[in-house]
């Protein structure tokens, strides 16, 4: 039914559908609503049965829903940034153990210094653990998503975490398209796990393993990520002919056929991009969008083959890794690997920095003039930092550089308006 | 020993002989169809406490639910001695997660049980001292503040033994480890710190919290089988002497635990609901440098430089343990409890 | 596209006020979406929410850069925040005040704007008369409708009573009424003002 609600009631009631039977949680904004919504329908009654448990830590939460997917029950829990961070060794033991805990991540910046709004470092920090990833572009798919995590989950025993734009999408009302719960009880069967925690037919999880197997434990989950990339479009093509709704899949491309200039992004930048792109082509450019739902398991045929005819990539990241530049971009490069292209990284949005169509048109008739830098930080002061680099210089006890940077970004934007 | 009486405790050990007993009064390991859920084979160094308490523990447990056990095992010399995969010593399903969480992926299977309606399966978590009051505290803290459904058992060895005798916040002062080496005017563990978990437990007034020491094995199992009677947040903190980390000879396990119990150092008791029921009284009172001479890591305060100071300082602990457990008790010498 | 900025203080309803507009139209078959400028929860501390309305799939996901309609919930937020900023010369702003649009202080700052289209309502006024409560949301959303024709009174009051329910709805109901009432006289005199 076509809803008016915010992103995370959507998630939540969709989650619900799923029928979880353990869901553990320890409040992190902006996840928060989230798992407010879930409890209140658990001690409503009206999700049962299921536990709700609240824990004291994300590193309890994640580690509730390990023992809980461990005994068989599916198992769910939500978190962002630090929280994720803090949870980080069981995050990569429940992938390790194979375990298909869903996880929504309420994507958020990760500290210090200390924001609560959005960008992509939390998933990112998480990317090599062993989960899959997928990023929903809107609240519609945000919701969709989480069925389909399940399924992907359950079937393949590997965990499945959602990446939805902190606040962004989180606290965004909007009208959502919640699914039935007929219809998820017939998408999504009961829970089998393929190991479990049984006094009939005792087994060991979790055991030591040296050298002799670790690898081929290890290229195991690989394969089980390859398997995904198989199945990923699957159901998506399999929701889309029940549901009508293009939720899922590996890449979405956009305007891509005769694009010489494609843009690559993750996560709701996506609506804006396309947007400005429609903008673009009206004014006679040939620019597209690729949007990457899955980022584990990296979809590198689909990239590639949407790639093959641009002559301009640019990536634009709400992340990337210090002292190297982008972390999709490498994926991308990887996966082209043709040097006839033009690569760019365009890093955006950072610590909940507004991506606008205006900064975003900049991007894209810049990149038209094959005038990007091979890595490019969207509206950013240089000034400030420049400023702030003269102080260092100046003096040994320069002080804190975010509190400095703070400050002079307050001073200046104010000495503007007077 | 020539003036040992042999009557019916057996070799001054306060055991009573299992031939000695009713059939049912003997323990679970002396019963032929005992579960062996922690299989022989195993990796233990010789003369290990915790492969003894886990042992008797579970095996007390299964005793207990008829064969109705999850385990779930924080990392350390447990998780490491009985899995090199493929060779796992554990007969009953068993799930090894991480360091730190053991309490929590608890609280995860005993969730999953309830929501499945399954009653009778009981979960019991197992850790090391490190696991417990170090890097396992706060989810265990959690795991007893929501009184979820678990026996939460700590084999005490007082220092990280897997990774090469490091200091915990078990580690007794004055005792040697590799981190808080015998070296210094103040040779090894400080005094003035460290945790009491069993009262730290009681303070969250779970409906169950017992010490145990793996030299009264009637107590230990009769105390896990009075937790499997309770339902919610239950802890069992057992004293397992570690020959590795303690330097004692590994014939002398169960020795060094009665003296860690005898001297007052460990206090062996049993509260419900955050109230002491019973205390182990102590049958032959001994001074503290009889448990700690046993010891190489307390090599330091005998032998050439002898520091009477610092033992004098671990008997006034053990006295203060005596005066506030009560460990002396005109009737103590029948009494089992 | 119809893009609306609401600015309040921290418990004021400001997200609230947005989320109803968006139910509003979303009611009258249209695409709408609402969203805070996200931020830590502080009581009092001035707060930014947004609304956009189209009769199409809205997909980006920027915040209003340049409203066609400013709310100010709160008076003594002028002159401290950028209220304006990026407000078009036919935008409509409405400031929740029972003082007239030109004993703001605001000085030459709106004379390329259409006076029309600038109102203020005292909706906390209204709102302690008919809720008891100076909780001015539905009514600036009344008077909004008034203003804009963005949304009808109907979609409104409707919204009011999903939002709010049982008799607190009914007198929130009450108010935005009275606040449509109130802007759409106003607005007829002073487009009688201006034609005379």
């Amino acid at each position: 039914m076509l809803r008016q609600i915010e992103g995370s009631r959507a998630i939540a009631e969709t989650v619900a559908l799923c029928r979880p039977e353990v869901v553990c949680a320890y409040p992190i904004s902006p996840q928060t609503h989230i798992i407010e919504a879930v409890g209140a329908m658990v001690k409503a009654g009206t999700l049962a049965p299921c536990e709700f448990i609240n824990v004291e830590s994300e590193f309890a939460a994640m580690s509730v829903a390990i023992g809980a997917s461990a005994t068989g029950a599916r198992a769910y829990t939500a978190t962002a940034s630090q929280g994720l961070l803090f949870m980080m060794e069981a995050v990569y033991n429940a992938a390790g153990l194979g375990l298909p805990i869903v996880m929504t991540l309420a994507n958020r910046a990760i500290g210090a210094p200390i924001n609560i709004w959005n960008d992509h470092s939390d998933a990112m920090a998480v990317r090599d653990s062993g989960w899959i990833q997928l990023f929903a572009e809107s609240n519609q798919e945000a919701a969709d998503l989480h069925v389909q995590a399940f399924l992907l989950a359950e079937e393949l025993s590997v965990p499945v975490m959602v990446c939805v734009d902190g606040f962004i999408l989180t606290h965004a009302v909007e009208g959502i398209d919640l699914l039935e719960q007929s219809f998820v009880d017939s998408f999504l069967p009961p829970y089998e796990p393929r190991q479990v925690l049984d006094t009939k037919a005792p087994v060991s999880i979790g055991a030591m393993v040296g050298p002799e197997a670790f690898e081929e434990v290890r290229y195991l989950a690989h394969l089980r990520q390859l398997d995904a990339l198989e199945r990923i479009p699957e159901i998506a093509q399999e929701f889309f002919e029940a549901t009508g709704r293009e939720s899922g899949g590996l890449v979405r491309p956009y305007r891509i056929e005769d694009a010489e200039v494609i843009v690559v992004a993750m996560g709701s930048v996506l609506g804006t991009l396309k947007d400005t792109v429609d903008e673009r082509r009206n004014a006679g450019e040939l620019v597209g969008v690729l949007g990457v739902t899955s980022f584990r398991p990296f979809p590198s045929e689909a990239v590639r083959n949407a790639l093959a005819n641009a002559s301009q990539v640019v990536v634009l990241e709400k992340a990337f890794s210090i002292g190297a530049g982008g972390v999709l971009s490498t994926d991308i490069a990887i996966a082209m690997h043709r040097d006839e292209t033009i690569l760019r990284t365009v890093v955006a949005g950072l610590g909940g920095r507004a991506i606008t169509r205006r900064s975003l048109e900049k991007v894209l008739e810049d990149a038209s003039h094959n005038q990007l830098a091979p890595l490019t930080f969207l509206d950013l002061d240089h000034e400030a930092v420049d400023r702030e680099r003269a102080r260092m210089q100046a003096t040994r006890r320069s002080g804190p550089s975010a509190e400095n940077l703070l400050r002079d970004r307050n001073t200046v934007s104010q000495g503007a308006k007077e | 020993m020539t003036s040992q009486r042999v009557h019916f405790y057996q070799i001054g050990s306060f055991a009573v002989g299992n031939r000695l007993l009713d059939q049912e009064e003997r323990t679970v390991q002396a019963q032929a169809d005992r579960a062996n859920s922690i299989d022989s084979g195993h990796r233990a160094c010789q003369g290990c406490g915790e492969a003894l308490g886990a042992r008797y523990a579970l095996d007390a447990a299964m005793r207990a639910t008829n064969g109705q056990i999850v385990a779930v095992n924080a990392t350390g010399c447990l998780e490491v001695f009985s899995t090199p995969y493929p060779e796992t010593s554990w007969r009953i399903p068993w799930l090894h997660s991480l360091f730190g969480n053991a309490p929590a992926v608890a609280t995860g299977v005993a969730a999953a049980l309830r929501v499945k309606g399954v009653k009778d399966v009981r979960v019991v978590a197992q850790a090391g001292d490190g696991g417990t009051v170090d890097i396992g505290f706060g989810c265990l803290s959690g795991m007893f503040e929501r009184n979820d459904d678990v026996l939460f058992i700590c084999y005490d060895n007082q220092g990280y033994m897997n990774t090469g005798v490091q200091r915990s916040a078990a580690t007794p002062p004055a005792a040697r480890t590799a981190t808080t080496e015998a070296v210094g005017p103040e040779p090894g563990n400080t005094f003035g710190q460290g945790k009491d978990l069993p009262r730290i437990a009681m303070a969250h007034n779970i409906p169950y919290v017992a010490t145990a020491t793996v030299a009264d094995l009637h107590d230990l199992e009769r105390k896990v089988e009075r937790a499997m009677e309770i339902r919610g947040a239950r802890y069992l903190h057992i004293l397992v002497p570690c020959p590795l980390g303690w330097g004692s000879a590994s014939d002398e396990t169960i020795h060094v635990a009665r003296l860690a119990k005898e001297s007052g150092l460990f206090p062996v008791f049993e509260a419900e609901g955050g109230v002491i029921r019973s205390v182990s009284r102590i049958r032959r009172p001994v001074p503290v440098e009889e448990y700690l001479s046993l010891q190489r890591r307390f090599a330091h305060l005998f032998g050439a430089h002898p520091r009477p100071d610092v033992i004098a300082r671990i008997q006034s602990m053990a006295d203060e343990n005596i005066a506030r457990y009560g460990l002396f008790a005109p009737e103590s010498a029948e009494e089992s409890v | 596209m119809f893009q609306v900025r609401i600015h309040g203080r921290g418990g004021q309803g400001v997200v609230t006020a947005a989320e109803i507009l968006s139910v509003a139209a979303f009611d009258e078959g249209r695409h709408a979406q609402a969203f805070p400028s996200f931020g830590s929860e502080r009581t009092g501390a001035p707060v930014v929410s947004f609304c956009r309305i189209d009769d199409r799939e809205i997909r980006t996901h920027e915040p209003v850069m340049e409203p066609d309609a400013v709310i100010i919930q709160d008076v003594t937020l002028i002159h401290q925040v950028d209220l304006f900023s990026g407000l078009s010369p036919d935008g409509y702003v409405l400031i929740n005040t029972s003082r007239g649009f030109s004993e703001l202080g605001f000085g030459n700052f709106f004379n390329e704007y259409r006076s029309e289209r600038l109102m203020t309502c005292p909706a906390t006024d209204i709102a302690l008369e008919q809720i008891g409560r100076p909780f001015p949301n539905a009514a600036l959303l009344g008077g909004f409708a008034a203003l804009t024709g963005e949304i009808t009174l109907a979609a409104i009051d409707k919204a009011v009573r999903e939002h709010f329910v049982g008799s607190v709805g009914e007198r929130n109901a009450a108010a935005a009424a009275t606040a449509f009432d109130y802007v759409t006289s106003k607005a007829g005199e002073v487009a009688r003002a201006s034609t005379n």
